[in-house]
């Protein structure tokens, strides 16, 4: 287990310095560079610029003082607004984004799983195809398109619900389905496939013969082996939600990190978007390891002493 | 249980009267005739594909929409970035079927123009994503050893890198186009299939045929393209589908926070973008069309894909 976690950690280390190399490279590279003086008029900005990526070096010193400021969590000034720096505005969006995306996952995997167990129990039935054909329509639809119908039809249309901003659980709704819908059909389909095929297996046979309740066998037995693919893709399932808060954020005008990174993205403020990404990547990269962890303590079947393959 | 309905055998064999048999005609090419037509594996699984309703709505929906994107154009009178202000905001009509959007372009053209750069986005970072992953996939899984724990540690390191972080890095610096693009969405997105073809590939290898074709002394490379790719074909067709709408997903995504394919394309997620402040004014076909088109593509791949996967997969033949 100790070495699973260790060589785990690894690649996860490995991982995070490619995508901290590679902003580097991306940004002294950058079609006019941001460092040239004519990107930004302000004469702050350039002062802190300078002092942050400390231009005057040659390269390997400035790579080097890069790594350094990132691991000191230091992402340095933003070249489009005066005496902002990207952890002030990290600090400001990054809360909230991360309560929109807690908020989706948590939807997404309970009505996800749900979804999935009746699909699976109704097998072949009427339930099972409605469940299904929804699963598929979720998954087609893209999350800013669901979300401007969303607004036209809910919000606008029949007034029910606030058009945007984050300011009460009522405007939480919008922006939460329109960002769930996608993440929970991809579940409700994985754990109807798994539990489908679990319920076929003896031991589900032998809680029957039992005369165990079919609560019982399918909460209690099916259940929880039919649940660890869903742990599998909750790495991937992350990642796509958290790309989703950029436009989710974009269109209900939810002052977060994605809508902060949009904006930089559209004004090429390229330590924002460096700073975000690497912030974002080494979030999403600590979570894919954490699953990974959470998947070989969570399945007896993994043996860590093997050698090679997965 | 008391034995009930016990036939007697009343003859003795010799017993047994001639009269009981007949002889059947000799006809030696009717004996060999096998009942049913022999299917190779294609005929099968298309088949089976046939019979999915969901999967052909999905592939005639594609092949419309791929007949549409070719030939819409030519049907209308109008240029993709054709402005004609005083026209801006019709509603759907005989002159305009699909309406026209903010600067008076007709919407019904911008959409084939749409399918055309979403669809050729999405197969050619499909294929692309195909040639790299078989070959990588294909090499690391046959080689096996050492050579297949290097590259598999370099795959698991691509593989957490986040896809799209990576993507918007890559197109802020190369700068967004079709190309680029196509680039951008490919350099992380092969990681899947290579891991796929590998699988395959260290399965299909132990195989008794793939150990003849050795003992023969076949060159490797011919192992891999003529036993080990061949079989292997089923699921790598169904990821190059499911590869397709994350790509289109991708590009109208990207589009969408302002790093999509510039004019004088018009890709549906530069449509769709254009057209958001349009709908709380009442003009919904502007984002309509470009909407409906992304949506029923990518569940046209999803409903494909699904129903490939049961039609390739062996052990569901019947």
């Amino acid at each position: 287990m100790l070495k699973y976690i260790f060589k785990r950690f690894g690649i996860m280390l490995v991982t995070l310095w490619i995508i901290i190399t590679l902003t580097f490279i991306l940004m002294i590279n950058v079609p006019g560079s941001p460092f040239n003086s004519d990107q930004s008029s302000n004469e702050t900005i350039q002062a802190n610029l300078e002092a942050h990526y400390n231009l005057d070096e040659p390269y390997h010193i400035q790579y080097l003082l890069y790594l350094k400021s990132i691991v000191t969590f230091d992402f340095g000034p933003s070249i489009k607004q005066p005496n902002q720096s990207v952890n002030d505005l990290l600090g400001r969006g990054f809360p909230i984004s991360f309560e929109l995306g807690m908020m989706t996952i948590i939807v997404a995997v309970i009505s996800g799983i749900i979804l999935g167990i009746i699909a699976s129990l109704k097998h072949n039935g009427f339930i099972d195809y409605l469940a299904m054909g929804l699963a598929v329509l979720g998954i087609s639809i893209p999350n800013f398109i669901l979300a401007t119908l969303l607004i036209q039809q809910i919000a606008v249309n029949l007034e029910i619900l606030p058009t945007a901003t984050w300011s009460s659980p009522a405007h939480m709704i919008l922006p939460v389905t329109a960002l769930a819908t996608g993440p929970m059909a991809i579940i409700a389909r994985l754990t109807r496939s798994t539990m489908l095929e679990v319920l076929t297996q003896d031991y589900i046979k032998m809680a029957k013969a039992k005369g165990l309740s079919p609560w019982k066998i399918v909460f209690k037995h099916a259940l929880r082996n039919a649940l660890m693919p869903v742990v599998t893709i909750m790495g991937t399932l992350l990642a796509g939600i958290l790309t989703g808060t950029f436009v989710i954020e974009q269109i209900f005008a939810i002052p977060g990190m994605g809508k902060y990174f949009v904006e930089s993205i559209n004004q090429r403020d390229y330590p924002v978007i460096m700073g975000t990404t690497v912030f974002y990547s080494a979030f999403l990269i600590l979570m894919l390891f954490l699953v990974d962890i959470a998947y070989g303590i969570l399945d007896p079947r993994i043996k860590f002493h093997k050698k090679g393959g997965e | 249980m008391k034995p009930t309905n016990v036939v007697k055998t009343t003859h003795s064999p010799s017993q047994i009267p001639d009269d009981w048999f007949n002889k059947l005609e000799k006809d030696g090419q009717e004996a060999e005739a096998v009942a049913r037509p022999s299917l190779s594996y294609w005929q099968d699984a298309w088949r089976r594909l046939v019979k999915n309703k969901m999967a052909m709505l999905g592939l005639v929906f594609l092949v419309l929409l791929a007949i549409m994107a070719i030939f819409g154009p030519i049907f209308s009178p109008y240029q993709v970035n054709m402005q004609n202000l005083p026209n801006q905001y019709q509603p759907p009509s005989a002159k305009h079927w699909f309406g026209t959007d903010n600067a008076g372009r007709d919407v019904f053209t911008r959409t084939w123009y749409g399918a055309r750069i979403s669809l050729f986005v999405g197969v050619m970072a499909a294929l692309i994503d195909v040639t790299i992953g078989i070959i990588w996939g294909g090499i690391s899984g046959y080689k096996g050893g050492r050579t297949d724990n290097i590259m598999m540690r370099i795959i698991e390191i691509l593989y957490g890198l986040p896809y799209l972080l990576v993507v918007i890095l890559l197109l802020v610096v190369l700068g967004p186009s079709l190309s680029t693009i196509i680039i951008a969405l490919t350099v992380t997105g092969w990681v899947g299939m290579a891991r796929i073809v590998r699988g395959q590939v260290l399965q299909i290898k132990n195989y008794e045929f793939v150990l003849a074709s050795k003992s023969f002394g076949t060159k490797s490379s011919r192992i891999i393209r003529k036993n080990l790719l061949p079989n292997s074909m089923g699921p790598i067709i169904v990821q190059m589908t499911l590869t397709v709408p994350t790509a289109i997903f991708a590009e109208a995504f990207l589009s969408f926070i302002g790093l999509g394919i510039q004019s004088p394309f018009a890709s549906w997620g530069v449509m769709a973008n254009d057209s958001l402040g349009a709908i709380l004014s009442g003009n919904w076909w502007t984002l309509f069309f470009p909407a409906f088109f992304i949506s029923f593509t990518m569940f046209a791949f999803n409903v494909l894909g699904d129903g490939l996967q049961d039609a390739l997969d062996p052990k569901l033949r019947k």
